[in-house]
């Protein structure tokens, strides 16, 4: 199998053609966020409404790669109703899934996302897969000071 | 009688043979290099050069009285006068050493332009720059409150001569424009530009990386006032660049760095300057690499300059003829060949570079994808990037057919996305 059919996964091309939860949300509820990576051009905004300690919608508007849109549009099917704690726990098992040699014990709701594994082999191109995740803490980091009666607003993410 | 001799075509696969790397494989097949824009292969002949210098012959230059060091010293300083006439100056001292071409303009921006340019003066560039020759301009007119004045381009991508006639002003101090665009592979008409600028007393500094591995220059029939350009572009080694620039410019240029060899005479306090070239080269130079930069040149002058620019031109035609069978694609930049250097930025639609470039790899095929170093113009054109293939003298046309296969393949993974 060459790598290009392995890194083009059907799973990743479904992802790239037909993409979940793009768009944006509105309300006062909802904070955005933006992510760069300069070196691909991937650029997007994460639209993230958190409450009671879940992330009750979340929506992205992307330009990007196939990699970049559809680890986009995967992590938004796997966090979209999670609560804080496990989309945490998300965000670390991707990170070590997409950054370790070896991963054993991919949870369940991790079977499209697995698919960007074939990734690896092309560090420039991990940063593409982790940018929504990166931008996505730093759109929790911010719900999580806006509760507390912060106003500072978000950072846009570069992966630079 | 008048004799009529025709030009002869270069024998790529002779040619080829001189390059080690071309024999790579790469996923099992063999690989076809067309980043060329990027940095070209070098031949056996230079990377022979280096070895030969550390293996026999290995010594600091300049000052020293032993048989290496003389050896070494005018091994490197015949480099000089070789490159003089490569570019058509008339005097060696006139050839500087720096690291690359991003060198040698940041070397002009700090030494002439901290001296020369004031506030509200204008730096007039064009719009397809690359960063080298635009974010040194940048910092020196914020030191100085100086203004940036970007020229227009037509809709074929070349540089329009009536925006600079616009453009020229009694406050225009310098044109940094490159000879030919790294993306768009335009060709920019130097004696034109040149002769506007002269007449409105207006220096021009060429930005030669992408122009003078692949076209002849003449810097004195040109009229310019610098020239710039990289030798790992050419054949030559990574890590020498050179700026070329009129004595008597470089003469009333302050030094940049200070340190050995830019020196005359040094007391506790003060210091004389070294006579050009040498004071604008402090500390130890990259002697290797520069002695097999020598090497390069005299390996493209034994293939000849317009023989390298006619296959190129050839390379381009076909190329665009190619490239016009293919579906869903768009070719940016000029269409004529003669207006072009072997450069051809595109992108498929619906997908996007990077994931072409992949792809394609796949293939062994090597082309770049991205900003290539011109994020402006990549907002001109409303683009994330491009895919780009670059040729050189060794590149043959069945290289473009497999790259044109490969393209079709990608289309065939990727599949038909509407934007
Ligand atoms: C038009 C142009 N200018 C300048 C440069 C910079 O060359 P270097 O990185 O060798 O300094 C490049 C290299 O890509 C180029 O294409």
């Amino acid at each position: 199998m060459s790598l290009s059919d392995e890194l083009y996964r059907e799973t990743i091309l479904d992802h790239y053609h037909n993409p979940r939860n793009q768009g944006t949300l509105e309300g006062d509820k909802v904070l955005s966020v933006e992510g760069v990576n300069p070196l691909c051009g991937d650029e997007l905004v994460l639209y993230l409404k958190v409450e009671n300690d879940k992330v009750v919608d979340l929506a992205i508007k992307s330009r990007g790669c196939s990699i970049n849109t559809a680890s986009c549009s995967m992590m938004t099917e796997a966090v979209k109703g999670q609560s804080l704690a496990q989309v945490e726990e998300m965000i670390e098992t991707f990170k070590n899934m997409m950054m370790k040699p070896e991963v054993q014990d991919i949870p369940e709701e991790f079977e499209d996302l697995e698919a960007l594994q074939g990734v690896k082999k092309y560090p420039v191109r991990i940063k593409c897969a982790l940018l929504p995740w990166n931008t996505l803490i730093e759109g929790l980091r911010c719900a999580e000071s806006r509760a507390s009666g912060s106003t500072e607003g978000p950072k846009t993410v570069s992966t630079e | 009688m008048l004799v009529c001799r025709q030009m002869e075509a270069l024998d790529t696969a002779k040619i080829r043979q001189d390059f080690p790397v071309l024999q790579r494989m790469i996923n099992g097949k063999r690989l076809v290099y067309l980043d060329n824009a990027a940095t070209s292969q070098k031949p056996k002949q230079v990377i022979d050069a280096i070895s030969n210098y550390y293996s026999n012959y290995n010594a600091n230059i300049h000052r020293g009285i032993h048989t290496l060091s003389e050896e070494a010293t005018e091994a490197f300083e015949a480099v000089r006068p070789k490159l003089a006439s490569f570019i058509g100056a008339a005097d060696a001292r006139e050839i500087i050493f720096t690291r690359n071409a991003t060198e040698a303009i940041n070397l002009v921006a700090q030494s002439w332009g901290r001296q020369n340019i004031k506030e509200g003066d204008e730096i007039i560039l064009s719009p397809m720059e690359h960063h080298s020759n635009l974010v040194p301009w940048q910092m020196l007119a914020k030191e100085k409150n100086a203004r940036l004045v970007f020229l227009k381009l037509t809709e074929d991508g070349l540089l329009d001569i009536e925006s600079l006639k616009e453009a020229l002003n009694p406050k225009s101090k310098i044109i940094a424009v490159t000879q030919m665009s790294n993306v768009l592979g335009s060709i920019v008409p130097l004696e034109e530009v040149c002769a506007l600028a002269k007449s409105n007393g207006t220096l021009v500094l060429v930005d030669g990386a992408q122009g003078v591995p692949h076209i002849a220059i003449d810097v004195k029939k040109t009229g310019m006032d610098f020239l710039v350009f990289s030798m790992h572009k050419m054949c030559g080694p990574t890590g020498v660049g050179v700026l070329w620039g009129k004595a008597e410019l470089l003469e009333a240029m302050p030094p940049v760095m200070g340190g050995g060899d830019m020196i005359s005479m040094v007391w506790r306090d003060r210091y004389t300057p070294n006579q050009i070239p040498w004071k604008f080269e402090a500390g130890t130079p990259n002697i290797a690499d520069v002695i097999a930069s020598g090497v390069a040149i005299d390996y493209l002058n034994s293939i000849g300059m317009d023989r390298i620019r006619a296959h190129e031109i050839e390379l381009t035609d076909y190329a665009l003829k190619r490239f016009s069978e293919l579906k869903d694609v768009t070719v940016y930049g000029p269409k004529d060949p003669a207006l072009k250097g072997g450069v051809i930025s595109f992108n498929l639609k619906g997908l996007h570079p990077h994931d072409v470039g992949q792809v394609v790899n796949e293939d062994a095929v090597a082309i770049r994808v991205g900003h290539h170093c011109c994020q402006p113009l990549m907002r001109d054109l409303d683009l994330m990037g491009t895919a780009r293939a670059s040729f050189y003298i060794y590149t043959e046309k069945s290289e473009i057919d497999l790259l044109i296969d490969s393209l079709i393949n990608v289309q065939k993974v990727l599949g038909h996305v509407a934007l």
